[in-house]
């Protein structure tokens, strides 16, 4: 049976680090119609802002490229989808690890993975060197 | 991204409101190293009170400032009341390195500025 509540979005945009606020903006308020937590929309759009991140300076190296989002609900889980058609991710067990950072130069923590890890229910990622990484999370809302 | 700077002794008090990204950080940054030159800060306090949003680029922003004033034998510690932010930088093992202040008359008391 069809659930009416049941809902999905796609985004497209490109890879310019002013558009990582308009991606976790436009997601919150796709996940707002589950009525979220502030926490738990929190967690969301901060899950998000770090895999946009990542598509931005690691996917495209601060060259231009799309970076897709689509987002689907069922019942009361959102599930989004990530994705950078970039250089790919050469050692992603590596890359997951806390702290590991691929550009030490800018200062980024190392923290991007776990974050999502942590305030998602679900991360699974995939990648392949020079044809791109694709994040998928999920998160069950409290009803 | 707005940002307010303001010394207490040799402590650099930087107010930060908006939304905390990689897109807002290399500004802010800039304007705090050359704040602590400038100013010859010894101390700072992140004042986080007014900041909606941050993500581990926040995280390494800290953590890059702390080096460099930990390295001219300086202390760093936060303000922040939000219960979200306090999540994500307890999770980031920042408290290890700062502690956590609820008002930035007790967090410029702990640097010493005071």
């Amino acid at each position: 049976m069809n659930n009416t509540k049941d809902n999905e979005m796609t985004l497209i945009f490109k890879s310019k680090s002013a558009n990582e606020s308009f991606a976790r903006a436009t997601v919150g308020a796709f996940a707002s119609q589950l009525d979220p937590t502030l926490d738990e929309l929190a967690d969301i759009k901060t899950a998000v802002s770090e895999a946009v991140t990542n598509a931005i300076i690691h996917g495209y190296n601060n060259t231009t490229g799309d970076v897709h989002i689509h987002c689907e609900i069922k019942d009361r889980t959102i599930y989004i989808e990530i994705s950078d058609k970039g250089c790919g991710i050469k050692n992603l067990a590596q890359a997951m690890q806390p702290l590991y950072s691929g550009c030490p130069e800018m200062e980024r923590s190392g923290m991007g993975f776990t974050v999502m890890e942590t305030f998602m229910d679900s991360l699974d990622v995939s990648s392949t060197l020079d044809k791109g990484t694709t994040v998928r999370m999920s998160k069950t809302l409290r009803a | 991204m707005d940002i307010k700077l303001q010394m207490k002794g040799r402590t650099l008090i930087a107010a930060l409101s908006g939304e905390l990204d990689h897109h807002s950080a290399k500004t802010v940054k800039d304007m705090l190293e050359t704040a602590i030159v400038n100013k010859s800060a010894q101390n700072m306090v992140f004042d986080l009170t007014n900041l909606t949003f941050m993500d581990s680029s926040g995280i390494g922003l800290m953590i890059g400032r702390y080096k460099l004033i930990t390295s001219i034998g300086g202390k760093v510690c936060i303000v922040s009341k939000s219960k979200t932010l306090n999540r994500l930088i307890s999770m980031s093992g920042v408290t290890k390195l700062m502690d956590i202040y609820q008002s930035t008359d007790d967090a410029v008391k702990s640097v010493g500025g005071m």
